[in-house]
């Protein structure tokens, strides 16, 4: 599980940049890969815009991808759909906040030489990067890739074509790799933090951190655990989540019987409500960074933050069957899971207010790293609190499984994390890269993407109000109820596709920058933390310190009375 | 550049960093089985077939509790191997691992016996939800038998070097190595009542 | 567990053997258990109990937790915690369906 890379011959070209067992190699090879693929869910996205939109229509340009004239057909639809959230949750958001920024990050700002397990740290990688092949892999099998949702409930998953089994397969080697990862986080974290920092002076990014390693580590092996026996119901034939007398297609299913589809459910979700988590901590650590850094203010309320980001790890693992009111579940569970979910608000409430305080007199410094924090915490907002009437059974028996859901999880992920993780390039290229970001640029691709991703999710809400379900290939053209909100489904596809177009800048951006950007100073943001105080930019290969560092004070020391800067870092005596 | 911390404790968490990063591995172990023991309640609840109380009275409770022991058994020599290195009897640690590998091979060649027998009878995984669940447990745990046999050869054999050159981070190793093997005793100790006596 | 002394662990050694004798008496005891005429409900608190208390000896024992680091006892701890939560918890909801 060890054993050090020699750092004193050169090293080959495919032990440096390929199977290098340095974390920041490796969280670079995790950033790059969860970029191509973030963007290739959003493409599939795009496509599905079009055919909500105009759903007779033939697809301009892409037609030929579909046969039958261009129009996508409704099998096509579904697999874009499910394929569009596994990539975009398993293969893009979570690599990209844990394996890139967290891999990268935790390690320099605890002070460490590299993560605890390097090896360990390179196999996790390597499995992320097959499941990835193999997710895409599921598209050439005979009728296309997963179809079943990326909840893949049964019994429809279990009787599914191909793809299914691919898709299982993929996610067993992307659970695998979760799991090595938490492993190393958390003992990293434990092990590794330098002299001097103890466990209230570290970053909140590490705490984060640290309660995401071990949501990763104990949600995601129930999830395996269900993903083998629906591999085993679809290989060999078993009926875990098959019930007796189940008819398919007029004829009673030539099969032992005896499952029940809501073991399932309950397993899925015991990881997928901790998986939300998993989204949003590291997001929230980003933000906490960047906000300290540029009100150069001490954090409000960090104490309170970490309490509640600890508590909010524990709870989400206690919520999950919120997402099965409609199951027919009795009152007494159910009242169980509202409680527990009213519950749950109450931390995430906690930190989004001590973030928004810390703003209260500071002189801001509006960079493009500051705008897409600032950004995260009103859509934050919005998807937290939209989430309320989703956790009150009363209220999800009119919401569950509409476009309002739709709406809801997306303001979390894409302009509250997405944003987040944006924040945590701009903030952090120069670190990684020794060069600048252009800031203009940055800007533009800020208030592009702030306008446009509203356009796409702002509807949403309405159109779920009105009744429509997700998951209709049409756009829900045959709702005669809601037939006087469909308008918005054009509304929605043209920002969606203009969104695709204002992530352009930053597609260039962060090429030319990394080509010709201006050169980075090694403590470009004035910050306090050891990776921009105390490693040049970009960090010594293997070992991140000419000498490791030792930390006298807490992280976010901005401003301090009498101090001679307005930052103090956190190694300075 | 060593990373600290790899083969010395760490004074204010008393641990190397393997012996944290096995237990954190084990915590998703417990989970992983936890979640097919979840099954298997949740489906024998719901059964009204029957099929867990007939199904499970087809299996081979004389085999199984020799397997039991065998394994118990391999669980005390790997301690004992572990004991050994610690006294620096290299002669002793080498015969005590070796038993533990032959007595894993020993609970494989009986667990084929069994599966064999099943399959003879026509008995597989499709047959009920019973052997469905009976059939995943125990694949699984052989399956981790069988990565544990490939550790502990490793140890045995190719990496074994390391025991003259590092010993201290060898009998590190042994005892990660140990803590999976004991666990993976403790799963069969569980799984043993479940399916084969309830 | 390091910093034992050789006097420490020829002690400990005595320990593995006892440990290993109650082991097998508890197998022999749980099969013959399961001969006595219970109803189902009680052959499993059996079975559970033998288990656990075997579970327990080799956690505590072999695997040395009676004597480790407070860090690990709780993560233990908190596995434990959510182990019985996804064993328990769905079978409660199933219990609880008003159809089933
Ligand atoms: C920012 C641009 C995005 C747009 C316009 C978009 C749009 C959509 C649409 C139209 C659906 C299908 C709704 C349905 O038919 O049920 C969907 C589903 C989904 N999206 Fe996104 N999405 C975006 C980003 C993301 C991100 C960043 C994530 C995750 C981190 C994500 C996760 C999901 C999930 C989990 C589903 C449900 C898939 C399923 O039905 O199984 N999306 N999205
Ligand atoms: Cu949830």
């Amino acid at each position: 599980m060890s054993g050090q890379p020699d750092t004193h011959h050169e090293e080959s070209f495919w032990r440096k940049y390929i199977f290098s067992v340095d974390h920041k190699i490796i969280g670079l090879q995790y950033g790059i890969t969860a970029l191509i693929f973030l963007f290739f869910g959003f493409c599939l996205m795009m496509m599905m815009r079009w055919q909500l939109a105009y759903p007779e229509e033939p697809m301009p340009m892409l037609g030929w991808l579909f046969g039958e004239n261009g129009v996508m057909l409704p099998e096509m639809y579904n697999s874009l759909g499910a394929m569009h959230g596994t990539i975009m949750i398993f293969l893009g958001v979570v690599p990209l906040a844990v394996g890139a920024f967290g891999n990268y990050f935790v390690p320099l700002q605890i002070g460490a030489p590299d993560m605890a397990f390097p090896k360990l740290n390179m196999t996790s990688y390597w499995c992320y990067f097959a499941g990835g092949i193999v997710m895409i892999v599921g598209f050439f099998v005979p009728g296309g890739a997963a179809n079943s949702g990326w909840t893949s409930y049964p019994p429809l998953a279990d009787i599914a074509t191909t793809g299914q089994t691919v898709w299982l397969i993929g996610m067993v080697l992307l659970i695998t790799s979760s799991l090595l990862g938490s492993v190393n986080t958390i003992t990293t974290i434990v092990q590794l933090r330098t002299k001097g920092l103890t466990w209230m002076r570290l970053p909140f990014f590490v705490w984060a951190q640290f309660v995401t390693g071990f949501l990763l580590l104990l949600a995601f092996p129930p999830l395996e655990a269900a993903g083998v026996l629906q591999l085993m119901d679809r290989l060999l034939d078993t009926s875990f989540f098959l019930p007796s007398g189940l008819v398919v297609s007029g004829e009673i299913l030539n099969v032992s019987g005896g499952g029940s589809p809501l073991l399932w459910q309950h397993m899925f979700w015991f990881l997928a409500h901790p998986e939300v988590y998993v989204l949003i901590l590291p997001a929230m650590g980003i933000v906490a960074e960047v906000l300290a850094n540029n009100t150069r203010k001490p954090l409000w309320g960090y104490k309170s933050i970490v309490y509640a980001s600890t508590f909010l790890g524990f709870m989400s693992f206690i919520v999950w069957a919120h997402h099965m009111f409609m199951t027919g579940m009795g009152t007494t569970i159910s009242a169980f899971f509202q409680a527990t979910t009213m519950i749950i608000s109450v931390p995430s409430v906690v930190i989004l207010t001590a973030m928004f305080i810390s703003l209260w007199g500071a002189s801001i410094r509006y960079n493009s790293a500051m705008l897409f924090a600032l950004g995260f915490i009103p859509m934050f907002g919005i998807g937290g609190l939209t989430g309320l009437p989703l956790g009150i059974a009363a209220s999800d028996i009119h919401l569950h499984d509409t476009y309002y859901v739709i709406g809801h999880f997306h303001y979390v992920v894409a302009p509250g994390t997405i944003f987040a993780l944006f924040a945590g390039v701009y903030y952090w290229f120069p670190k990684m890269t020794g060069k600048l970001m252009n800031e203009t640029l940055g800007k533009v691709h800020f208030w592009l993407s702030m306008l446009f991703i509203n356009g796409i999710f702002m509807p949403m809400f309405v159109q779920g109000l009105a009744g429509i379900s997700r998951r209709l290939w049409d756009g829900g053209t045959t709702y005669a109820h809601a037939a006087d909100t469909l308008w918005l489904n054009e509304v929605m596809s043209a920002s969606a596709w203009l969104l695709g177009l204002a992530q352009l800048p930053f597609i260039y951006n962060l090429i030319k920058s990394m080509k010709s950007g201006e050169k980075a100073e090694s403590n470009h943001w004035e910050a306090t933390t050891l990776e921009w105080t105390d490693a040049p930019s970009p960090p010594l290969p293997h070992r991140n310190f000419e000498v490791i560092p030792e930390v006298h004070r807490g992280p976010y020391e901005y401003s301090v009375p009498g101090a001679d800067k307005d930052f103090t870092p956190q190694s300075e005596a | 550049m060593e990373i600290p911390y790899n083969v010395e404790e760490r004074q204010d968490t008393g641990m190397y960093n393997a012996k944290l990063g096995i237990w954190l591995f084990l915590a998703s172990e417990v989970m992983l089985f936890g979640g097919l023991f979840s099954a298997y309640v949740f489906l024998r609840m719901g059964d009204v077939t029957g099929a867990f109380m007939s199904g499970s009275n087809q299996l081979n409770v004389p085999l199984a509790t020799f397997n039991t022991l065998v394994l118990i058994s391999s669980s005390v020599t790997m301690i004992m191997s572990w004991v050994s290195l610690k006294l620096g009897e290299q002669k002793k640690f080498k015969t005590y691992l070796g038993s533990t590998l032959v007595l894993a091979g020993v609970f494989l060649v009986v667990k084929y016996f069994e599966y064999s027998a099943k399959f003879h009878h026509g008995i597989f995984p499709e047959t009920s939800t019973f052997f469905a669940i009976y059939f995943t447990l125990t694949g699984l745990h052989m399956l981790h038998i069988i990565g544990g046999m490939i550790v502990i050869f490793y140890f045995l054999v190719p990496g074994a070097k390391m025991m003259k050159l590092e010993s201290e981070r060898f009998t590190n190793r042994i005892e990660t190595v140990g803590l999976y093997w004991h666990f993976v005793d403790l799963v069969w100790i569980f799984l043993f009542p479940v399916l084969y006596l309830l | 567990m390091s910093g034992h002394s050789v006097e420490d662990i020829k002690k400990s050694v005595k320990v593995y053997i006892g440990v290993f004798a109650a082991l097998a008496v508890l197998t022999v005891v749980t099969v013959a258990a399961s001969y006595l005429d219970l109803t189902s409900g009680e052959s499993f608190f059996l079975a559970i109990i033998i288990a656990s208390v075997k579970g327990t000896l080799v956690a505590g024992y072999f695997m040395h937790l009676f004597s480790e680091r407070t860090a690990i006892l709780a993560v233990l701890g908190l596995t434990f915690i959510f182990l019985l939560t996804i064993m328990f918890l769905p079978y409660m909801a199933l219990t609880d369906h008003p159809a089933v």
